[in-house]
């Protein structure tokens, strides 16, 4: 319910670099991409921000593009584009995958990927797959460029590194050869909130397959596995490889789920990862 | 002798009055009505369970608004309904959290909204316990033989407990109205289920004449019950700051308040004590049911009688002893939902029935034909189930359509699990409650044509469709050419509440009656003819109760309902190893309803149904935290989307009924008895024992840790 | 500002950051589009922008100048999908179905069930478990040269 939008200024910048001035003279001002996490807070007044800056318009930030090895993903791409792209089909399948299980179409039309990593909640779920993908979220503000390994980005629930004078601007991916893994275990079987996700590669190395593996709901940030990954590369049994695992995360009850369903299923989800580990392709 | 024509209408899907309307966005529902000059509402709630209101602040500029507390209540302060235990407003004390204290409005909603209001209370110890409460809105006894006889011819005696919880309507248009002033009375227009439950009500709380009060139903977004006696709460409301202020008053709740404040299915804890003969034959049934009732009794003596008619499910059994109360909690008062008792009550005996099953080494659809109702038949209450029971066709046509006994064979063992339930349901009021209602139809004869005038409302179900189509065959003339009138309390009879899948058997009764009269009068005449030459006339018939039927209130015992439905279902759940998710593959349902006068609409209320009895079964469930509902909203509290929902195969059986209207019984709740305990009756079998729904994914991997630890 | 509603353009005086829900509604006076939830859940605001469709009520009106925006009330009352939504019973209290018929409109002319299920999964109903609304959208189909299929009387 609309309570104080008079109250509320938005700013309409016309290019990139006016929106990184903006932000640097104007702030603090709400990046606003597709809305589809902001305009929720807004109407539960769970968040009553002031002033936004509308992002939308900025076509410098959509665009999925090879660049050699390197995969780079605007960071206005909506989950739609994500599904439907033949590049993301054929580089990045995992990041299709999960694209295809948030919310509904209307979310997918809307959503963007940019807005998943900044938004910064525990359950996002393309938050796993760019984890484990090695993700360097790329990061603009007036000063300059600034690229962050996503592995470094999250510093503490729903917290980044992230300045209130940077904007995302892309996702670059470098190249993974092996296979591509994504499961979401959801409230149901389509809008719905992830009780924990998971992401996992099997990747081609020298000596055989190596294990890239990352979870969400299961902490207060997303989490990327080493421990586990160098058991499971090691030669650990998948019993030892569940019991590091355990280790690794630290999931709690809440309105959707309890912390022992998580820790059950994330066995059980490693275990299907193990299943799935074979001689590289 | 009445003239008719040969049916034209009854039996076939004609198409729905409103539904042009619907489709194109021209249907108007509360939220599209434009008002002038009206002020916006909002309901300051207690944010504590239990205790006494010690101050009120306002902390903001009061300049334009109108502020109603209890002190304003011109009439009564309390929302009639059956107790006179709840407030409109709370006075000195609340009972649960979300109770409403007051009310602000103003015409700028930024205002209404930024405007704060601080209560502080002293609070008191609540109790959340239905089982360690120690007032009870209802008692309710139920006995047939004697119980010691039957256990004492038991070969073997099982017990069970079972839990339901909480279900929350969802409707997809949220509770709303606007009162406004006029004729020195009110006028409320609003998504609601019962005019008359409202104008009541009204009266009662505005100390007004009964004239003066006028409620009409506008297009309604769902209602399940949810709209059955809440909207007395919300009109109340909206009336008390159009009286007081002299203007239109609109109060539409957003989604998060309609689930923190308003009705839910009544949680249930029921008990099952039961002796069986080795070859399955129940010799006695012993069953204790208490019902969460929230803080206010609202229904809850109504929900507990239907709940405790149903307890012993469709089946015959000597001796019978069941007992129930209906307690009171210090949370949100429970109220009407589809089924209204029976859905909890039948979803414990029919799990106990496959437990039965297990433990004497039986099939369970062998014990349900060893034990289902024939006709002639008692009840628990003691009735003799007439020649239309079809409980034993309803049984095996469903599972011969499903080859039951061979995939129960074939998927032994694996992640899959078939089971079934079986069920039934009566129609209208228990007991002498129709007597009481005394219900009234209109048939008016107007220049414009034929004129249906009942209180019974569109909210979905096909209300105006289904007597447009009894009145139309019965005096003989096209479907289209019989009008159905809004639901306006200053145009129609009191027709009852739409509910207890009355508005067929009952109301469109008397609607026959009306029009079997009205094709008398009207001789060989058109009704446009007759019109001409004689002007036009209003035929208005009242309920007359059945001959035989007799109901004794004070022992619960005799005739509960005129007729029941039957009904079977089947449900295919696999469950996944990796997740515990259960998801439901395909559902099978065969349902036995009288008459279906229009099989398209009796289909969508099983389908409709049959879904939210899933949703109940696996997926809906309320998290009460310190009394408040802490997942109230829409990503939180998951109700069955697209690729949630089986696809679901419909077998409608017709056993007529002589005294509804061309036979029909009624089916708007029965679908909604049925899944749930048939999934968990398929998690059974699948290798899973849970007595408890929804059976999340988190009780299935309890009980699969149980059974492997 | 100037939007482009169901094939006009229409100047509404709204705030950037209004909902488009609320400018639809309130300014435009095109109340067909509904609000069940206000959290991008229910789907009963969904209207096409440039053909695709979105929850209105998570949609600033900053966002969707120069776009095409498509309501139930731009169908026009005799479109494929309104009358099979009435002769196959896809409608019942009604409240889902502008929502449900402007995502279903976005299906294209010939979606397999499956195509339906998973592009209708962002709007709820209550009333029908979709069964007949899975009938009234494949019923609704037409052929590639546009003629919509005859409904049974």
């Amino acid at each position: 319910m609309q309570g104080t939008i008079l109250e509320r200024q938005l700013l309409e910048p016309r290019s990139l670099t006016d929106a990184l001035k903006m932000l640097r003279d104007e702030g603090p001002l709400v990046p606003m991409a597709g809305c589809t996490d902001l305009y929720v807070a807004l109407n539960f007044g769970t968040l009553q921000p002031k002033r936004f800056l509308n992002l939308w318009n900025l076509d410098t930030l959509r665009g999925i593009e090879s660049r050699g090895a390197t995969l780079r993903i605007g960071a206005l791409t909506t989950y739609t584009e994500i599904i439907k792209s033949g590049v993301i089909r054929r580089r990045l399948p995992m990041l299709a995958a999960a694209a295809r299980e948030i919310g509904g179409v209307q979310i997918q039309n809307r959503g963007t990927i940019g807005g998943n990593v900044a938004n910064a909640s525990p359950a996002g779920d393309t938050l796993p797959v760019l984890l484990a993908a090695d993700a360097v979220v790329v990061l603009r503000s007036a000063a300059g460029t600034r690229r962050v390994p996503m592995t470094s980005f999250y510093t503490g629930y729903r917290q980044t590194v992230a300045r209130p004078d940077e904007l995302i601007v892309a996702c670059d991916i470098p190249a993974i050869r092996g296979r591509q893994w994504f499961r979401k275990v959801g409230t149901r079987a389509a809008q719905a909130i992830a009780k924990i996700v998971v992401a996992g590669v099997w990747e081609n190395a020298r000596a055989g397959v190596r294990p890239r593996l990352a979870m969400g709901s299961v902490a207060p940030v997303p989490l990327r596995l080493p421990q586990t990954e160098e058991a499971l590369g090691g030669g650990a049994s998948l019993a030892e490889a569940q019991e590091i695992l355990q280790r690794e995360i630290a999931p709690i009850d809440d309105l959707r789920s309890t912390a022992g369903y998580r820790r059950q299923v994330a066995a059980n989800l490693l275990g299907q990862f193990f299943s799935l580990r074979s001689v590289r392709l | 002798m009445v003239l008719l024509r040969r049916r034209r209408a009854v039996g076939r899907n004609v198409l729905r009055k409103e539904g042009h309307d619907k489709v194109t966005g021209l249907a108007r529902y509360i939220d599209d009505i434009p008002f002038d000059n009206v002020l916006y509402v909002r309901t300051i709630r207690s944010t504590v369970p239990a205790g006494e209101i010690a101050s009120i602040h306002y902390n903001f500029d009061q300049a334009g608004f109108t502020i109603v507390d209890h002190r304003d209540v011109p009439g009564r302060n309390i929302v009639a309904l059956i107790d006179e235990d709840q407030p409109s407003l709370a006075v000195t004390h609340v009972r649960h959290i979300a109770e409403p204290i007051l009310l602000l409005a103003h015409p700028d909603r930024a205002r209404l909204l930024t405007a704060d209001v601080a209560i502080d209370y002293r609070e008191a110890t609540p109790n959340f316990d239905p089982e360690r409460s120690d007032i009870s809105f209802k008692a309710i006894a139920i006995d047939k033989g004697r119980l010691d006889a039957g256990m004492g011819q038991a070969d073997v005696i099982v017990e069970g407990e079972y839990r339901a919880g909480h279900q929350e309507q969802l409707y997809i248009e949220p509770n709303g109205v606007v009162a406004v002033p006029e004729n020195g009375g009110v006028t409320l227009y609003g998504s609601l289920q019962c005019p008359y439950y409202v104008h009541r009500a009204l009266a009662v709380l505005l100390g007004l004449p009964p004239e003066k009060v006028r409620v009409v139903q506008t297009e309604t977004g769902g209602g399940f019950g949810g709209k059955e006696e809440y909207p007395s709460v919300i009109a109340g409301h909206a009336a008390l700051v159009a009286m007081k202020s002299g203007r239109p008053a609109k109060l539409i709740y957003d989604r998060v308040e309609d689930m923190l404040a308003t009705t839910k299915r009544h949680p249930a804890i029921v008990r099952h004590r039961t002796g069986v003969k080795k070859d399955g034959r129940l010799t006695a049934m012993d069953i204790d049911v208490v019902l969460d009732g929230g803080a206010y009794a609202t229904l809850s003596a109504v929900v507990l009688s239907r709940g405790m008619i149903h307890a012993s499910g469709p089946y015959r059994c000597d001796h019978i002893r069941a007992r129930g109360r209906a307690a009171m909690t210090n949370t949100p008062p429970n109220g009407a939902f589809r089924g209204f008792g029976a859905p909890q009550t039948q979803f414990a005996i029919e799990a106990h029935m496959d437990v039965i099953a297990d433990r004497l080494g039986i099939d369970p659809l062998r014990l349900r034909e060893r034990n289902a109702l024939r006709p002639g038949d008692t009840t628990a209450t003691g009735q003799k189930v007439g020649k239309d029971c079809t409980a034993l066709q309803v049984l095996r046509e469903a599972a011969r359509r499903t080859s039951f006994s061979k995939k129960r064979k074939a998927l032994e063992g694996s992640h899959r699990g078939i089971g079934l339930s079986l069920f039934f349901h009566g129609s209208g009021f228990t007991g002498g409650g129709e007597v009481k209602l005394a219900s009234k139809a209109s048939l008016a004869l107007t220049e414009r044509g034929v004129q249906i005038r009942v209180a019974s409302t569109e909210i979905g179900q096909g209300t105006r469709t289904m007597h447009a189509q009894i009145v139309a065959d019965t005096l003989g003339i096209p479907y289209d050419e019989v009008d159905v009138s809004a639901a306006d309390t200053a145009t129609v009879p009191d027709s009852g509440p739409t509910v207890a899948s009355r508005t067929c058997m009952i109301v469109g009764r008397l609607l026959q009656r009306c029009a079997e009269d009205m094709r008398a009068r009207l001789g060989r005449l058109t009704p446009a003819a007759y019109f001409k030459k004689h002007g036009g006339f209003v035929v208005t018939k009242q309920y007359e109760k059945p001959p035989g039927l007799e109901w004794d209130d004070d022992h619960y015992r005799g005739d509960a309902y005129g007729s029941y439905g039957w009904a079977c279902d089947v449900v295919e759940v696999e469950v996944d190893p990796v997740t515990y998710q259960a998801t439901p593959v395909s559902f099978t349902t065969v349902h036995e309803i009288g008459r279906a006068i229009h099989p398209m609409l009796a289909a969508g209320q099983i389908e409709g149904g049959s879904s939210q009895g899933l949703g109940y079964a696996l997926l809906e469930e309320v998290v009460m935290r310190g009394g408040k509902m802490a997942n109230a909203q829409l990503t939180n509290y998951i109700i069955p989307t697209t690729l949630d929902t089986p696809p679901m195969t419909i077998e409608i059986l017709e056993s007529p009924y002589k005294y509804g209207p061309f036979g029909a019984k009624g089916v708007g709740e029965m679908p909604i008895d049925g899944p749930a305990p048939a999934v968990v009756n398929a998690l059974r079998h699948a290798g899973v024992v849970v007595s408890e729904i929804p059976a999340t994914p988190e009780k299935i991997m309890k009980a699969a840790m149980r059974r492997s630890g | 500002m100037r939007l482009n509603v169901n094939r006009k353009i229409v100047t509404v005086k709204a705030h950037p950051l209004a909902r488009l829900l609320d400018v639809l509604r309130e300014e435009c006076g095109l109340t067909g589009t509904k609000e069940g939830c206000g959290e991008g859940e229910c789907g009963a605001c969904t209207v096409l922008v440039d053909g695709e469709p979105v929850n209105s009520c998570l949609v600033p009106v900053a966002q969707v100048q120069g776009t095409r925006i498509a309501t139930i009330e731009g169908l026009g009352g005799t479109h494929r999908l309104q009358r099979a939504f009435v002769e196959h019973g896809g409608a019942q209290c009604g409240i889902c179905t502008p929502g449900m018929i402007m995502a279903a409109a976005a299906l294209g002319r010939r979606p397999s069930l499956d195509e339906i299920r998973t592009g209708l999964a962002g709007n709820l109903c209550r009333c029908t478990g979709y069964a007949a609304i899975y009938r009234s959208v494949l019923a609704s189909r037409t052929t590639s040269k546009g003629k919509g299929q005859r409904a049974k009387a």
